[in-house]
């Protein structure tokens, strides 16, 4: 099994990911329930940004595009990263149901797997990220940062990969739905232990200190200034994105390579 | 009427054992509330920076939080295991036993008034020992936990409600984003007048949890408010009351099928 995984042409590599892409897309768009993931950044967006509006006065409060601008970029990366792990939900559950180890025996090469979840979280995360924006739009939004934001959607599209290779992973090693909290957890954690209400310079005490080795400070952050028209920590922002797609594409694999010793 | 007694004292031991001994259940009732507000007191403390706040600390402010949300927790938890008693049937054995099927609601509920203690208690200590200065004093504090228990009882019988009408587990655990919609579109972080959107504001004054969360926090931060007490218990009183008539309702069309 695992030659399948080393070998395989270019050309098996991507058939398979896109036979799972169209799958998983297939699967989620025809659910009714597909929406039920992006609830949570909805909801948190709409109490944040509605209900918080005021703290945007707070002396020191800097932030040019405004308080619902402010939390709309904590929501969006909030729901495209747990669009990654509720792929990861999606994998632990093909595994449960038999479908990954059918999927293992036919594919020619396994790698292609890890690519086509990727692919359809994207897709997921297209269809949530849209319905964020679209939302923060209407209750007001302002975009002031022109072709800045597309450094935005880059940012955001890291995000969701990086997440989507870390649910991946877990899923694949644990091969059951019960995978599902030890996905969510850290997930929720990183975005919550991050600058979500105020910049980091207001924050204080232990959430302080912990806000600034948080990677995903530095992600937000430079996200937050793209949609502000004033771009900082860019170059730091993407090379940790780049880094932690990295790690957990390899996490991913190893998972992977473990799934298919264990037999799917 | 001791019948009823027995019946419905076992059944609410056996609804606290069954708690106590799914440990992940236990943990997430005390720790998820404590991690929300530990989050949440330290990233919104420079909102007590703003005129007019009416505490000096927002992890005073902040401390009705983890109450309401440990209720929250409880109802899911209790409307769960009712449904899985359904799903699993158990439901069905005990209503051919001389058994009453209110004793099963009634047995649940007292579960989870005692979940709703245990976090009462526990949420307290831990809330004074990292600096929750509670201006009511030790009195305030009986009565904030006798406040947080009809909180959960309302709740509890709510998810109780969603239990006998649905018979399913996974419709209880979906329920959770709409009980989670409801604590935050209210005076949860900021009190009614500085909410500056009038949309939110408004949602936030028709929405009872403020009420809950008000008379709670009032406890806290200011000492003794009666209309704030009066509010938050004719609120809690009012949930229990309608989540009751709901329960008993849905225990009674259950029962006819």
């Amino acid at each position: 099994m695992t030659a399948q995984t080393q070998g395989g042409s270019a050309g098996g590599f991507f058939a398979v990911a896109w036979a799972v892409a169209g799958r998983q897309t297939y699967k989620y768009f025809r659910n009714p329930a597909f929406l039920a993931p992006a609830l949570f950044p909805l909801f948190f967006f709409v109490a944040f940004a509605g209900g918080l509006t005021r703290v945007g006065s707070v002396p020191g409060f800097d932030y040019a595009a405004g308080y619902t601008a402010f939390q709309f970029v904590w929501a969006l990366l909030q729901a495209v990263s747990m669009g990654g792990a509720f792929t990861g939900f999606s994998i632990a559950g093909d595994f449960e149901n038999g479908f990954a180890r059918r999927l293992m025996l036919a594919a020619s090469n396994r790698r292609g797997i890890v690519l086509g979840y990727v692919m359809a979280s994207i897709a997921r995360a297209a269809m949530t990220g849209t319905l964020v924006t679209v939302l923060a739009l209407v209750i007001g939004m302002r975009i002031s940062g022109g072709y800045d934001v597309f450094g935005l959607i880059g940012l955001v599209l890291l995000a969701n990969i990086a997440a989507t290779l870390f649910g991946a992973g877990v899923a694949m090693l644990m091969r059951t739905q019960q995978a599902g909290p030890v996905i969510r957890t850290p997930i929720f954690l990183v975005l919550f232990l991050a600058p979500v209400f105020v910049p980091l310079r207001l924050l204080n005490g232990w959430l302080e200190k912990i806000a600034s080795i948080n990677p995903f400070t530095t992600v937000l952050e430079a996200a937050r200034g793209f949609l502000a028209g004033q771009p900082e920590n860019v170059l730091p922002a993407f090379g940790i994105g780049a880094a932690l797609v990295a790690v957990f594409a390899g996490w991913s694999l190893y998972a992977l390579r473990r799934a298919e010793k264990a037999g799917g | 009427m001791g019948a009823l007694f027995t019946q419905v004292s076992s059944l609410a031991a056996r609804s606290i054992l069954r708690t106590a001994r799914q440990p992940a259940v236990m943990i997430s009732a005390l720790l998820f509330p404590m991690m929300f507000f530990a989050i949440n007191a330290n990233g919104l403390d420079a909102a007590s920076r703003i005129p007019g706040f009416p505490a000096d600390s927002y992890v005073d402010f902040a401390f009705a939080f983890p109450l309401v949300q440990a209720s929250l927790f409880g109802a899911i938890t209790a409307g769960s295991d009712l449904a899985r008693d359904i799903e699993s049937g158990f439901f069905d054995r005990l209503s051919l036993t001389p058994m009453r099927p209110v004793s099963l609601l009634l047995g649940m509920l007292f579960g989870v008034i005692a979940l709703g203690l245990v976090q009462g208690v526990v949420f307290l200590t831990v809330g004074v020992l990292f600096g929750v200065d509670v201006r009511s004093g030790f009195t305030g504090m009986v009565v904030l936990v006798g406040l947080m228990i009809f909180v959960a009882l309302g709740f509890g019988a709510l998810g109780a409600t969603l239990a006998l009408r649905t018979g399913s587990v996974e419709a209880v655990e979906s329920s959770f984003p709409l009980f989670f919609v409801l604590i935050f579109m209210s005076s949860i972080n900021l009190p009614r007048n500085l909410i500056e959107a009038d949309w939110f504001r408004f949602i936030a004054t028709i929405n009872p949890i403020s009420y809950l969360v008000e008379g709670i926090r009032s406890l806290v931060i200011i000492g003794w408010d009666a209309q704030a007490l009066a509010l938050g218990f004719g609120c809690a009183l009012g949930i229990v009351a309608l989540a009751l008539a709901a329960a008993g309702t849905s225990l009674r069309t259950r029962m006819a099928r």
